[in-house]
């Protein structure tokens, strides 16, 4: 499994890891993607890949509008907010 | 009023309508038992006594003013990861800690509707990634049977509270076998419905293209009654299908009591009898399917012959869809926020602190399929090897109605038994995610128990839509 770099994974991940984390799960990783890799000898030419359950696909709604959630509901869910905004860090200098 | 652990919901709308006993007086006996054993079981994440209360007291009135409904007046239990409107949904995740669901899922629209109570919501693994119910952000769930030994999971919060008479009935979700293994494992029904069949709107998303919401009950009577008020196509799930809903309840009306099974076929899968199962799981398994055999059924040996890729496919779709899901757990609109100076920062912060281990590995393992340079080698190909998984599926219900397998390879293990070993967690799950990968039904009953008095179940799975005749042999093969 060459090529597999827990701190780019990580990142990706948007996980921040601790020393131990990164030594322990890359260990972890390491043995369950030699597992995974099971599936590598397989033929699968021609094959289609297969997404869901079923083969209905996912038909899209009709486009009319219907009334959305409660803003205050939603709003009180947020860890910070000001007024009817959710608050972040600035992200613009 | 009847044994609360024993009575059935079924028994209980039969109590609640022959006025043998009130909704509220019903709802209290089981938070009687409920609330003590919290400090042991801990079969909840959340309970909300006052809430059903008052809404058994709302069944009392109806009822009493000439109403009635499918479930009107019935206790439920909800696993922790589908919302209820007004109620904590954490998923058993730290990081969920505080969120308050603004909406029910549509599961919980239609139970309410039929006139259910909701008591409470149960403990799982965190985001239903474990087969353990030891993930939880918020501490295991124990077996109430095989005391001292896992529930199974991740609705083994859901199992427990079932099997203790904490709740009349629960419902579940079923990804790769997080029904059917816990249900197995405490001895109880559970069902992993046709992908489609019941809306996923409202759930916290485990992987998008396995989950299926599932009730577990004492029996498969109890399971049909769910069943028949919780399926159906939903506006709100494109993946949900418009197609007929036949009644389950009505599954077994008919049949010859002494001879339920003839004219079915039920084909034993030999890659799910092979070495590594347990020889008492295999024993009791065998013994239903003589069961099936005396009960009219024709057995028949059939291959899934790629079920020996069915882990490893699963691990990398599952993951896949998991990575993907839990990237909206960021610390923006909902949930545990570790505040900082800059978005990436609370990003990776917040996310290190708010999930536990074990969703940090398969969020890893997840990114890392989909990940440039990777993505067709696992994330592509895992796909196609899921469409070779599905035509085994197929092939086999050409020449049978449905199969009979064991559920897990063995019985329930001691807690803390395996914690840190994820090869050794993943590969329990191997008799059950074919169902997922395929989407086809499925359901668990009680086989039995070993020596030692731990419960095993086995499992019957049937073609896509293939629910009555599901429970129609389950029905006949339970033990009653």
């Amino acid at each position: 499994m060459a090529g597999f770099d827990i701190d780019r994974v990580a990142m990706l991940a948007r996980l921040e890891l601790t020393d131990e984390e990164r030594t322990r799960f890359g260990r972890q990783l390491e043995t369950i993607v030699a597992y995974v890799d099971r599936i590598a000898g397989l033929d699968l030419d021609g094959l289609d890949a297969t997404l869901h359950g079923h083969d209905a696909g996912a038909p899209f709604r009709e486009d009319t509008p219907v009334p959305g959630l409660p803003l205050e509901a939603v709003l009180n869910n947020a860890p910070a907010r000001i007024e009817d905004e959710i608050r972040m860090p600035r992200v613009v200098e | 009023m009847d044994d609360i652990k024993t009575l059935t919901l079924a028994g209980a709308l039969e109590g609640l309508r022959a006025k043998k006993f009130s909704s509220v007086e019903l709802t209290q006996a089981l938070l009687d038992v409920m609330q003590p054993s919290q400090a042991d079981i801990h079969a909840f994440v959340t309970i909300d006594a006052e809430g059903a209360l008052a809404q058994a007291a709302e069944a009392d009135r109806r009822r009493a003013a000439g109403e009635d409904a499918p479930l009107l007046g019935a206790p439920i239990a909800m696993k922790d990861n589908m919302s209820v409107i007004g109620q904590p949904c954490t998923a058993s995740s730290r990081i969920l800690e505080g969120y308050i669901a603004p909406y029910d899922a549509t599961v919980t629209a239609k139970l309410r509707a039929a006139g259910a109570i909701f008591l409470g919501r149960t403990n799982m693994d965190e985001f239903a990634l474990g087969s353990t119910t030891q993930t939880s952000g918020f501490g295991p769930t124990e077996n109430p049977v095989a005391r001292g030994c896992i529930p199974g999971g991740s609705s083994g919060g859901s199992a427990a509270a079932v099997v203790g008479g904490l709740a009349l009935a629960a419902l579940g979700t079923d990804t790769g076998g997080s029904i059917r293994q816990p249900a197995s494992h405490c001895g109880i029904v559970g069902v992993k419905p046709t992908y489609g069949r019941v809306s996923r709107y409202g759930i916290v998303a485990c992987a998008s293209s396995l989950d299926q919401v599932g009730p577990m009950t004492k029996t498969v009577e109890d399971a049909a009654l769910l069943m028949d008020v919780i399926s159906g196509h939903d506006p709100m799930d494109a993946t949900s299908l418009d197609v007929p809903v036949p009644r389950l309840a009505d599954a077994w009306t008919g049949a010859d009591p002494a001879k339920p099974l003839v004219g079915m076929t039920l084909g034993l899968p030999k890659e799910y009898f092979g070495d590594g199962l347990d020889p008492e799981v295999r024993a009791l398994t065998e013994a239903a399917a003589k069961r099936a055999e005396a009960l009219g059924a024709t057995l028949r040996e059939v291959s899934l012959p790629y079920s020996p890729y069915g882990i490893p496919t699963y691990y990398i779709c599952m993951t896949a869809e998991v990575s993907a899901n839990l990237a909206r757990f960021d610390g923006v609109r909902y949930g545990a926020r570790v505040p900082c100076d800059d978005v990436l920062g609370q990003y990776l912060k917040t996310r290190a602190q708010g999930m536990g281990a074990e969703v940090k590995r398969r969020v890893l393992l997840g990114t890392f399929v989909l990940s440039s340079g990777y993505y067709d080698a696992y994330y592509n190909r895992a796909q196609k090897v899921r469409t070779l998984i599905k035509r085994d599926f197929d092939a086999a219900f050409a020449t049978c109605d449905l199969l009979l397998a064991p559920v897990t390879p063995e019985p329930a293990w001691p807690l803390g038994v395996y914690q840190d070993d994820p090869i050794r967690n993943y590969l329990s799950d191997v008799l059950t995610v074919g169902a997922n990968l395929a989407g086809c039904c499925a359901m668990a009953i009680p086989a039995g128990a070993t020596a030692a008095g731990k419960p095993v179940g086995i499992q019957l799975l049937g073609p896509n839509f293939g629910e009555p005749t599901l429970f129609r042999a389950a029905h006949a093969l339970e033990l009653r």
